[in-house]
């Protein structure tokens, strides 16, 4: 569908130190390969949004940089320690919510006076605020909670640990209709200069205007890790009535109405930007399953 | 707020506060939400409201004391007055124009409809 490959100027490029680096990883379950020659830069002050579909290997990535997962090949650098290491260190400053998990038989409060020593900057005021928010129950046991309940009582937890980095794996699957409200509100006011976010999501409309840059991951590599200004100000999707030629277009999608078609942003032209599913679709498309593509 | 997906969010923002100037819920040389809180109220990433007040700050409407906030320009209302009036004629009434043309609507229907408390009952009538 795709004819020309799309390029990005870095004028609203991502801005921060580096806080994790990987370097030419690879990596594979058992004869799966999955990774190879991946190279990924995170920095610090935003937050990232992990687009990529289904077996990409966005929990595998998020393990890897957490130390649960060791590379085969290549390096991961994470706050300039390797996690392979799991130093107390290291692991102070990451906080890691899975997506599906286990919680023991004891209540929300038994849990932080067991786990909260051992993030140094714990915030148990904000924990509270966060339940509260989020309204949760406190003296409820965890086993009992439904996913969402107990997603949320990590989330406050992960929140108020105020470690430099935050890994949201999901975090929005299995949240009632207020809560993903309540979710964008709590991540937006404790984010900060400091920290730095990794949210995989396949929700893209629950994160919309929340997660910024986008780090896409397709075929085993990192095919756009961007800002979505820096696409947006050079593209633009248009509609249009009349089927557009291939050779012209870089990307074309039918709709009600007409075809949206992906053009590149002129001087003083119209048009829509890119929402997160657009520039998904349209990075996925333009890869052609090769490094490259969209940068 | 609603955002729509005709035009970048930091733009809509930039928007939004310029309504609040506008309508006076914001006074001139006043305080204004931090960059946190106003990305919780709007629910969006605290670096799409650091590149709304950014862009506001170079076309004078706030202004940025260090350590302190973000305040509204003591000259803001009549800055976003004198911007949106310029929009309002160089890219509205062009519209405007065109489509009274289109319909047939004179100046004298306009006037009409002016000093009608219900235009929109008249129109369907």
């Amino acid at each position: 569908m795709a004819s020309q490959e799309v390029s990005v100027s870095s004028e609203y490029g991502i801005e921060g130190d580096v806080v994790v680096r990987m370097t030419d990883i690879s990596f594979a379950y058992q004869s799966k390969k999955l990774f190879s020659n991946l190279d990924l830069e995170i920095r610090r002050g935003n937050i990232y949004g992990l687009l990529g579909k289904n077996g990409a290997g966005k929990t595998t990535l998020l393990k890897l940089l957490s130390g649960q997962l060791f590379v085969q090949g290549g390096s991961v650098e994470v706050f300039a320690q390797n996690p392979q290491k799991r130093t107390p260190s290291l692991l102070q400053e990451i906080f890691y919510l899975p997506e599906e998990f286990p919680l023991p038989k004891m209540k929300a409060t038994e849990y932080l006076a067991m786990l909260s020593p051992f993030y140094p900057r714990f915030d148990h005021t904000m924990f509270g605020v966060y339940c509260k928010d989020f309204d949760v129950d406190l003296n409820q046991r965890l086993d009992q909670m439904s996913l969402g309940q107990k997603k949320k009582v990590l989330l406050s937890f992960g929140l108020a640990s105020n470690t430099a980095l935050l890994i949201l794996d999901e975090p929005t699957n299995g949240l009632d209709i207020p809560s993903k409200r309540q979710f964008r509100q709590t991540v937006a006011s404790a984010m900060t200069e400091n920290r730095t976010f990794i949210i995989s999501t396949h929700q893209v409309r629950d994160m919309e205007n929340l997660i910024d840059p986008i780090i896409i991951l397709h075929d085993g590599s990192v095919i756009f890790n961007d800002t979505v200004a820096s696409v947006s100000d050079k593209y633009v999707l248009n509609l249009t009535t009349s089927e557009p030629s291939k050779e012209h277009a870089l990307y074309t999608e039918k709709v009600l109405g007409g075809w949206m078609v992906l053009s590149e942003r002129g001087e003083g032209s119209e048009g829509q930007p890119l929402d997160l599913e657009t520039l998904f679709n349209v990075v996925i498309q333009t890869s052609k399953g090769t490094m490259g593509g969209v940068r | 707020m609603q955002f729509n997906t005709l035009s970048p969010i930091y733009l809509q923002i930039a928007e939004y506060i310029h309504d609040l100037i506008l309508n006076r819920i914001w006074d001139d040389g006043q305080r204004i939400p931090s960059v946190r809180d106003m990305a919780m109220e709007l629910e969006v990433n605290p670096n799409t409201v650091i590149r709304t007040y950014a862009m506001l700050q170079e076309e004078g409407t706030l202004e940025n004391q260090r350590g302190i906030g973000y305040f509204t320009a003591k000259d803001a209302r009549s800055l976003v007055l004198k911007q949106r009036r310029e929009k309002f004629i160089k890219r509205e009434l062009p519209q405007l124009f065109s489509t009274m043309e289109t319909l047939g609507i004179t100046w004298e229907d306009l006037q009409q409809y002016a000093h009608t408390e219900e235009v929109g009952n008249e129109i369907q009538a």
